[in-house]
């Protein structure tokens, strides 16, 4: 009996070695993304500022001490292990203290990490000081986007919602990146990345509308949480011109794999471009929101937002699936009373599984609405204008 | 367990008395039986928590979503978290406590018998409601085992049922710590002195201390946390003005502690375990004493280091990166008198040294990756990663798991009064010792990669690492089916060769001092001691 047992166990044992290596074929060939990371990486990302520069100098200091002491203490105990066993005929010894080397490995270890504590406090007082930053830009942390606003410095009053790239987010629901299917940037790719100028100091101070979410970008050496109702800052001075990604670090709700930070380190000419040219689309995006819309183009307007914002949720038959409502013959989007929907976007509703959308324009909710109220079987032939948007915001 | 659960067994003629059949477990108040019942509960417990983990780690086997959606996800780290927390390595140490506290200092039972029966029996309302909470409307709790606030608002009903549920079991903690003080303290058999105490009954003096002092804290924390919910208050909901990082704060100074309260009765065993299989006397008895209340007393000035992230200022930084950093020392004595016992001794390697000796090894290992995290400028990178997910699990795993697995194969002879298998236990040993590392230590990389911790999917250059953790974590669960259908219920019905009454050559002690298996009540009267309180001289 107890050998049939044993015997089980070895086989189990050599089962799983077996789909440990068939494991290691995956269905698609992924690349290094570079500023993101390489495949099957073994230590912190290649830094672009002097921050993560000295995070990793510091790290592998750490390691090599660590590995070190390690490798000592433990050479003695299998050495221990090795000759003092009572197979060989080792007789015990009888001591059982030593006041001499119990202070000696006390102090030793002390001093140890003194010095580590050392190494490590400039560091720590540079990574606090965002003092004399060029550049000042607001980040907000939303269920389950990233909203980034110029504040100060070249380009202010810029500001734009940065959200993961839809079809990336489809991909993760249907299972993951099929073969063929470009996949190097998964679930890093957003719409809209935070585009800064190499060489400047950028302070970013970070809040959040609704729930604690994490500030992470490991090339440039910044984590940081954005904490609803309070702000905290941190800042990086990039020193190479790419595009460096980061993920939310904090759980923040049921999109919280989904939110990731995309940043595009321009030269300084280029950078320049590109705060002319946010200007000119921003001037051309204004919509004003007592404009009264036909139908038919609210409903194309509409059908994009959808596409950027509800789809994954929601699903593009409208019908949703599992805890997500369907909007196709919902009772709140055929309702008369535009007012119902209106508020759904503007407040969210289920305790926030279905989250607020007040952050996207008038237009936008309106035009969303508009877009659910008359497409799938819902033919309500109702348009919302954005000015009953704006009616009902508080 | 054998003779505890086979009543027409020898040696009880002197409890006619007791209750028989179901009521002998309902209404128990003899300490054997509550340290059976609790490790039955906290082993039920560890599967429960084990099947949550294996959801996870397949849902992870691969990038993109295969098996569960992202909020169950969610609601599978946070319910493993918590569960293994305070359902399986809390109780488990509880039950460690019960059989062996008064078996070691020589005392007839617990000093509150009954209320060591209420503080067992409130765990498993407490426990239904935790583990049903996937079953209420929206399902469990998503927001993760340190519920951080404002998210915790936004949770459904289960969120109550799970505040609920950990108020009982922190009720229960206190109550179970109460009754240890006043057990080690007043009940020591006459020439016990506090300083010949067994390392084990010393450990779990000091971590009921330490229960007694923190659990309070979270209790407050969940009920702010509560009235936030339902009464209006905003403590900690910032659309009323509350403070979501003062949770952090208060959590944290519970949640600092409570890792200690997961180590120090494992230091325990492990400083009875080694000593035994040495056939030496503990290296540094005092030091050792004095190494854990350091550990203990450090453990309440360090709490922000979980927190380097959520922005303090620079001299916050320093002070908790220095004073987590000197939690090291104590800690470095511990290993050195560990290694210090075993040099020049006449070392055996049954199954519980062997988990002992890998305890050393690979809770070492999970000790240094603390240090590193405890670095400020080097936890910017790894914060929230799955560096941490590596280093808890190495010192929780095989710190306080290893640990209880080798005083499961230490003193079951001394409970259930029969041998378990050594052929069977060693497969046990070296199964878990490689599935664990082919588990937790890609997650090493997958950390300093920047893997954020809590993610349903992840990016495809981490899909190689993820499958061999996953591959690793089966194993590891399978590894622990085997323990509980092997080694386990086997011991526990009795079968297996005869335990004498001290069945290690070396072992030394008051346990080893009463019959195997422990008679139903032992040392009813206070036994007289010889000078060093390890024997019983009539």
């Amino acid at each position: 009996m107890k050998s049939v047992f044993n015997g089980l166990a070895c086989v189990l044992l050599g089962a799983a070695a077996w789909s440990g290596t068939a494991a290691f074929s995956p269905a698609q060939a992924v690349n290094d993304l570079p500023g993101g990371p390489a495949v099957n990486q073994l230590n912190l990302v290649p830094a672009v500022t002097k921050i993560a520069q000295d995070q990793a100098w510091l790290h592998w200091f750490m390691l090599i001490v660590c590995f070190v002491i390690f490798v000592a203490v433990f050479a003695v105990m299998f050495y221990s292990i090795w000759k003092h066993r009572k197979s060989v005929g080792y007789e015990p010894a009888t001591f059982h203290e030593s006041v001499t080397v119990e202070i000696l490995w006390t102090l030793i270890p002390f001093l140890i990490v003194i010095v580590m504590g050392l190494m490590a406090t400039r560091t720590v007082v540079a990574m606090k000081d965002t003092t004399s930053s060029d550049l000042t830009i607001k980040v907000t942390g939303m269920q389950w986007k990233w909203g980034y606003d110029y504040l100060k410095g070249e380009g202010e009053g810029i500001g734009f919602v940065s959200t993961i790239d839809t079809a990336q987010r489809q991909m993760s629901n249907n299972g993951g990146p099929k073969k063929g299917e470009q996949v190097d940037d998964y679930l890093l790719k957003v719409d809209n990345a935070l585009v800064v100028p190499v060489g400047k100091k950028v302070r970013l101070i970070t809040t959040a509308n609704d729930v604690i979410h994490g500030l992470m970008v490991p090339a440039l050496g910044i984590q940081q949480a954005a904490i609803p109702g309070f702000v905290r800052d941190t800042w990086f001075t990039a020193e190479k011109v790419g595009v460096y990604y980061g993920q939310c670090s904090q759980l923040c709700g049921k999109e919280h794999s989904y939110m990731p930070i995309q940043v595009k380190v321009l030269s300084a000419q280029d950078y320049t471009q590109w705060v002319a040219q946010e200007r000119k689309k921003m001037a051309a995006l204004a919509d004003d929101p007592a404009k009264v819309w036909a139908l038919d183009d609210m409903i194309k307007r509409g059908e994009k937002v959808y596409a950027a914002n509800c789809v994954a949720c929601h699903q593009a038959n409208g019908k949703g699936g599992g805890a997500i409502k369907p909007l196709d013959g919902a009772a709140v989007v055929l309702d008369a009373d535009k007012a119902k929907q209106i508020m759904v976007l503007l407040n969210g509703q289920n305790n926030q599984s279905m989250p607020s959308w007040k952050a996207l324009s008038d237009t936008d909710i309106a035009a969303v609405i508009s877009y659910t109220k008359n497409n799938w079987s819902n033919k309500t032939g109702q348009v919302v204008q954005p000015a009953e948007v704006l009616a009902l915001r508080k | 367990m054998s003779a505890v659960l086979d009543h027409h067994g020898h040696a009880h003629d002197d409890h006619h008395h007791a209750p028989t059949g179901w009521q002998r477990w309902v209404f128990a108040t003899n300490h054997k039986d509550i340290g059976t019942l609790y490790m039955i509960f906290s082993l039920t417990m560890l599967m429960i928590g084990g099947v949550l983990a294996l959801l996870i780690r397949a849902e992870l086997f691969q990038p993109g979503l295969q098996f569960v959606n992202p909020e169950l996800f969610n609601q599978l780290t946070t319910m493993h978290g918590l569960i293994m927390v305070f359902g399986a390595i809390m109780p488990g140490f509880v039950g460690f406590a019960n059989w062996m506290i008064p078996l070691q200092i020589g005392a007839s039972d617990m000093a509150f018998a009954r209320m060591n029966n209420f503080s067992f029996w409130l765990m498993i309302p407490a426990a239904l409601m935790l583990a049903g909470s996937f079953f209420m409307p929206g399902g469990a709790p998503a927001a993760g085992w340190t519920l951080y606030a404002p998210l915790t608002l936004q949770m459904g009903p289960s969120m109550d049922a799970g505040i609920f549920a950990l108020h009982i079991l922190g009720a229960s903690s206190i109550m179970g710590s109460i009754n240890i003080i006043v057990t080690v303290l007043n009940m020591r058999a006459p020439g016990m002195t506090l300083m010949k105490m067994p390392m084990f009954a010393w450990t779990w003096l000091i971590t009921a201390y330490l229960l007694i002092a923190v659990m309070p804290v979270l209790a407050g924390a969940i009920t702010m946390t509560l009235t936030d919910r339902h009464f209006g208050t905003s403590f900690f909901n910032p659309a009323g003005g509350g403070d979501p990082v003062m949770y952090q704060h208060i959590f944290w100074f519970f949640g600092h502690p409570e890792v200690y309260i997961m180590i120090l009765p494992a230091f325990g065993i492990i400083s009875q375990v080694v000593p035994t299989f040495a056939r030496k006397r503990l290296f540094g008895y005092a030091s050792m004493v004095y190494a854990t209340s350091s550990i203990a007393i450090l453990s309440f000035i360090v709490w922000a280091h979980h927190m380097f992230t959520s922005g303090m200022p620079v001299t916050g930084q320093l002070f908790f990166m220095y004073a987590t950093m000197l939690i090291a020392v104590p800690t470095a004595v511990k290993i050195f008198n560990w290694i210090a016992t075993m040099w020049q001794g006449s070392m055996t390697f049954e199954t519980p040294m062997l988990f002992a000796v890998g305890f050393i090894f690979v809770f070492t290992m999970g000790g240094f990756t603390g240090l590193i995290l405890a670095m400020a400028p080097i936890d910017i990178q790894l914060h929230d990663t799955y560096y941490v997910v590596a280093h808890f699990h190495y010192v929780l795993v095989a710190g306080s798991l290893y640990a209880m697995f080798a005083g499961y194969y230490f003193w079951s002879p001394k409970w259930t009064g029969v041998m378990y298998d050594e052929t069977r236990g060693k497969i046990h040993f070296w199964w878990s010792l490689i599935a664990f590392n082919v588990t937790f230590f890609p997650m090493h990389f997958l950390g300093l990669a920047g893997m954020p911790r809590r993610y349903a999917d992840y990016p495809m250059q981490f899909a190689d690492f993820n499958a061999l953790a996953s591959v690793g974590a089966f194993a590891f669960g399978l590894a622990q089916v085997y323990f509980i259908v092997f080694i386990v219920i086997p011991t526990m019905m009795g079968k297996g060769a005869k335990a004498s009454q001290k069945p290690w050559e070396a072992a030394e002690g008051l346990e080893w001092e009463v019959p195997s298996p422990a008679p139903f009540h032992t040392f009813e009267t206070p036994p007289k001691l010889n000078a060093a309180a390890t024997k019983v001289i009539g």
